[in-house]
């Protein structure tokens, strides 16, 4: 049945009111911006740049000056961070060689001959590395998780105090962190969870808490509640309304909150310094240690910090569609 | 299908009393209008009803038994909301389903199917199932709406002014395809509006609610022929129904500022009170008894309007078809004497 409304108005066009054409002026501006922009982009780049070419140069370019753009590049800087190695004696040396031409050496063992040494076994960063994926990773799953239905709660129920409660949990990110470490240092000694896993957990959900609960506060107060209301009468119970309702429209919020308490927990530098020592400690200072041992290998700590950006990019990449409209707060249509 | 009976409700929320003691009931198979202006409550009433909103006193029964401890789900009501709450994430046909899934009712997905398409035939949405609800038109929206209440058996509709975000048309021919709907299925409804047209339309009976109270419950005659007081009275009828002061002296009615007077009716009315005539009661003819200056002529086709000056009032008259009158003349009309309504001071109506 076709009515006047799906038809369209009876007459024909007949006339274009075109008012798309752009002024040269507004072109200009628009020039303008996208270089200011490129400038920017440029900048904040280059010392990414740099870490990439550096991890992949040998131990002669890495210090050569003026810096080489150009360069053959080797895998050096991976062996060194990857491994423990040692010296081959001049005696042994043949027997290696011998070894390599037969192809029975794998690939970090040749290049480690390459520079006179062997391998012994992995070296602490692989665990470092494991630590940082374990503790952030778990980590942000709580404090996301946690925070959403918290966030749910001050959304949509009474609750007493509620504006008190609220600031009280921002409040807890009102001091820099790490004013607190010497007494934290303390507790967690007493408590026995200096060092450990559980530990290094525990304070990055508490510290991300307050962040995931604010932000998905501000995404779930946008979704109306009449959705899960009409739920409710259709027959389903709070929860099963919460899940099917909220959680697909808060699914922007829950990823942008993700992403900034991942990259917060995984980064995190003072507390992993302070409150780790082996077991528990992760990547951000263990590559600062390398600095240390014998001479700086700067060719290992950037493949280290290359590495280290890889799990955060790969994240924020595969949540980025959400992530544009996450960042723009409350974005979401009504 | 239920008896739903409402008693005594008062709903305080900070600052207002929404609701203060109201009691109706809606009798089973019947379509019940809540007629209110807006702020009047409406909306509370239904929340209250589905179990969204808790009262703070009263009692509601569905059928006999009280509900007051049953969430949402167990009370087994449908709510078509006053803004659309179709889940944008979903397509029509799941929007349709989404009451039948509900794990408390555990339907099989075959049957789901048969009830949404015989549902989507009904309210000739059939060819929208696979669309997503985001750009669907108001009108769609609002029959997708109506299509999840009543995809399902529940003890009573619920709908909060279904058809006040549609254009004029659209909202006659859903007004009526609504209303043959519940006829055919013989479904208890409760239908909230503040549109008198459509109470007076669609209605068994109507409940008239303002600021919390209930003036009127009536079918729609009693509510349009004996409204029980001044503000019911306006509340209904286009153009609406002329008031004037008016005072009593030896078995005549005088209109305050007029010179019309006419014969009072055998009623026991105070001395001073106010005179209700509507439009269509006053019926200019060449030998009326009554005489005043044509102001202003509103022809609307089927109907034109009249606004007639005797005195310092202006009497607004309903006639059929159109007129060859002139603005500036005199007008002669008379009045339907057995249809004169009057209200004491405070408003009620003086039988
Ligand atoms: N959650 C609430 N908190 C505070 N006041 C409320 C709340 N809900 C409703 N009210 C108030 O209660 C009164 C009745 O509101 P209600 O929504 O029932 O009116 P309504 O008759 O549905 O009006 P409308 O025709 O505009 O929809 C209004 O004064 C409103 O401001
Ligand atoms: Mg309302």
């Amino acid at each position: 049945m076709a009515t006047f409304y799906e038809t369209g108005p009876g007459y024909p066009v007949t006339e274009s009111i075109r008012v798309d054409r752009v002024s040269p002026t507004a072109r200009r501006i628009h020039a303008v911006r996208a270089f200011v922009v490129l400038v920017f982009a440029i900048i904040t780049l280059i010392p990414v740049f740099v870490m990439g070419i550096t991890a992949f140069k040998s131990r002669a370019d890495v210090v050569s000056v003026p810096p080489k753009i150009i360069f053959k590049p080797t895998l050096e800087g991976f062996v060194f961070l990857f491994t423990e190695r040692a010296v081959v004696s001049k005696v042994r040396l043949p027997e290696f060689q011998k070894k390599a031409e037969a192809g029975e050496l794998s690939l970090f063992e040749r290049i480690a001959l390459n520079t006179g040494q062997e391998i012994t076994g992995p070296s602490d960063y692989v665990d470092r590395l494991k630590n940082s994926l374990i503790i952030a990773g778990i980590s942000t799953i709580l404090s996301v998780g946690l925070g959403l239905f918290a966030a749910y709660a001050f959304s949509r129920f009474p609750i007493g105090g509620k504006d008190d409660l609220l600031f009280f949990i921002l409040s807890t990110r009102m001091l820099p962190p790490v004013v607190v470490t010497i007494p934290l240092f303390l507790m967690y000694r007493q408590l026995g969870l200096h060092d450990s896993h559980l530990g290094m957990i525990l304070l990055y959900t508490v510290f991300n808490l307050s962040l995931s609960v604010w932000l998905l506060k501000g995404f779930i107060d946008e979704i109306p509640i009449e959705y899960e209301e009409a739920a409710l009468v259709d027959g389903y119970t709070r929860f099963q309304a919460f899940y099917k309702i909220v959680l697909p429209q808060a699914v922007t919020g829950i990823a942008a909150t993700t992403v900034f308490c991942l990259i917060f927990a995984w980064n995190e530098y003072a507390f992993a310094l302070m409150l780790t020592s082996d077991d528990a400690r992760t990547a951000p200072p263990s590559i600062a240690t390398m600095l240390g041992r014998g001479g700086i290998e700067w060719s290992a700590i950037a493949a280290g910090s290359l590495g280290f950006l890889i799990p955060v990019v790969i994240v924020t990449f595969a949540l980025r569609n959400y992530l544009l409209r996450g960042v723009t707060f409350g974005a979401i249509r009504r | 299908m239920s008896h739903v009976e409402l008693s005594n409700i008062v709903k305080r929320f900070p600052g207002v009393t929404a609701l203060k003691g109201i009691s109706f009931d809606v009798r089973d198979g019947e379509f019940f209008v809540l007629l209110g202006p807006t702020g009047a409550g409406k909306t509370t009433t239904l929340r209250i009803i589905a179990g969204l909103t808790k009262q703070d006193e009263g009692t509601i029964r569905f059928d006999g038994e009280s509900v007051d401890a049953l969430t949402p789900a167990e009370r087994d009501t449908a709510f078509v909301f006053q803004q659309y709450s179709l889940y944008p994430t979903m397509t029509v046909f799941d929007n349709l389903a989404f009451p039948l899934r509900a794990p408390s009712r555990r339907l099989p997905e075959d049957e789901i199917r048969k009830r949404v398409e015989v549902t989507a035939e009904k309210l000739r949405i059939s060819h929208l199932l696979d669309r997503k609800t985001a750009h669907l038109s108001g009108g769609e929206m609002q029959r997708v709406s109506i299509g999840r209440a009543i995809v399902r058996e529940p003890r009573i509709f619920l709908m909060d002014e279904p058809l006040s975000n549609l254009d004029a048309k659209l909202r006659e021919a859903l007004r009526v395809e609504l209303q043959h709907l519940q006829k055919v299925e013989g479904s208890t409804t409760l239908f909230v509006t503040h549109d008198q047209i459509e109470a007076l339309t669609m209605a068994d009976r109507i409940a008239v609610l303002d600021l919390g109270r209930i003036r009127q419950i009536g079918t729609p005659e009693d509510i349009y022929d004996r409204p029980a007081d001044t503000f019911v009275a306006q509340l209904v009828g286009t153009p609406r129904i002329n008031l004037f002061p008016a005072r009593r002296e030896n078995n005549h009615l005088y209109i305050e500022g007029s010179e019309l007077h006419l014969p009072a009716p055998t009623l026991d009315l105070p001395e001073r009170f106010t005179l209700g005539i509507r439009p269509e009661d006053i019926t200019p003819s060449p030998d009326g008894a009554f005489a005043g200056t044509l102001q202003i002529t509103e022809p609307l086709g089927v109907e034109t309007i009249l606004h007639i000056r005797s005195g310092e009032r202006t009497l607004q008259s309903l006639i059929p078809g159109m007129t060859d009158l002139r603005i500036g003349d005199t007008v002669r009309f008379d009045l339907v004497q057995d249809r004169l309504h009057c209200f004491d001071l405070d408003g009620k109506r003086i039988n």
